[in-house]
């Protein structure tokens, strides 16, 4: 990218991140499959009477997510499968492959039945619907 | 909030030396995958959130750059109560050492996940070549009989 003489101070900046680089991470650890670590990230907000979770979870399918809501908590479990070819040469591999999850404790009682989840361009969206309990009632106050 | 590391977690991208970005936001680094099969060059990144009609993919002088627009979060009419991702563009290039035939760059997009494959341009691509073996047939057959 900065290859242009008129950034050298780009181009000492790559230089020795190329050298640190290599020091500190050996090239060919860089080839192992990534694993997944931590936890995955989750966008959690409140619109109408649900609660939206989403997650960014490229590459995996319907089959690779468990999804399960119990005691007031909401579990995300995905799966992304390594893919073991033969015949290849990985020159870079940063995609993480295996299991990760991720357990949220819910801020109110949820209606269990009404869960939904969708999958869509590589985003995991949960939309869960407040219990009828934990909905807002308005309470008329009557004149004597 | 845990922030200790955390293979999902986005990075920012680099900018390209000779520009700048005109739309505001953050624009995040996909995670990619390179490999080769067959001969070909394959480049798999991780775009989740942005749509097929988003993405752009060029190269240009041995440059591979990619990216991809992605429409910044809806805050109307939502009550945010935890963000850990940022939501953004995408943009990343990479300098394409072995020679491309451009004109049958392939992309595909699925589930997120962008798949570039690369065919090396014909002239680049190993070629076995056998050796003959030269023998005077009339003495071959003289020694079998």
């Amino acid at each position: 990218m900065y290859r242009d003489s008129r950034y050298p101070f780009h181009q000492l900046r790559r230089e020795m991140d190329r050298l640190l680089g290599g020091f500190f991470a050996p090239a060919a650890e860089a080839l192992l499959p990534q694993v997944f670590c931590g936890q995955p990230a989750v966008n959690v907000w409140e619109q109408g009477d649900a609660l939206q979770v989403e997650m960014e979870v490229p590459g995996v399918k319907n089959d690779q997510v468990d999804i399960a809501v119990a005691n007031g908590e909401l579990s995300i479990t995905i799966h992304r499968p390594e893919v073991e070819e033969s015949d290849v040469t990985y020159h870079r591999r940063e995609r993480p492959t295996g299991e990760i999850s991720r357990v949220l404790r819910l801020p109110y009682e949820i209606n269990a039945e009404q869960v939904q989840a969708e999958l869509h361009d590589g985003l995991l969206r949960v939309t869960l619907p407040k219990a009828e309990s934990a909905k807002p009632r308005k309470i008329t106050v009557s004149g004597v | 909030m845990s922030q200790e590391t955390n293979s999902t977690a986005k990075t920012a991208a680099e900018e390209p030396a000779s520009a700048e970005r005109t739309r505001s936001g953050c624009c995040y680094r996909p995670n990619v995958d390179i490999l080769e099969r067959d001969g070909d060059l394959y480049v798999v990144a991780d775009l989740p959130g942005a749509r097929s009609d988003s993405i752009d993919v060029k190269f240009e002088d041995g440059t591979l750059e990619i990216q991809a627009a992605v429409e910044p979060m809806a805050s109307e009419g939502r009550t945010c109560l935890l963000q850990e991702y940022g939501v953004g563009d995408y943009y990343r290039s990479f300098q394409v050492s072995e020679t491309i035939d451009a004109g049958k760059i392939t992309a595909e997009y699925a589930d997120g996940v962008l798949t570039l494959r690369l065919p090396k341009a014909e002239a680049m691509k190993p070629r076995k070549i056998t050796v003959e073996t030269k023998s005077n047939g009339l003495e071959e057959s003289e020694v079998r009989r």
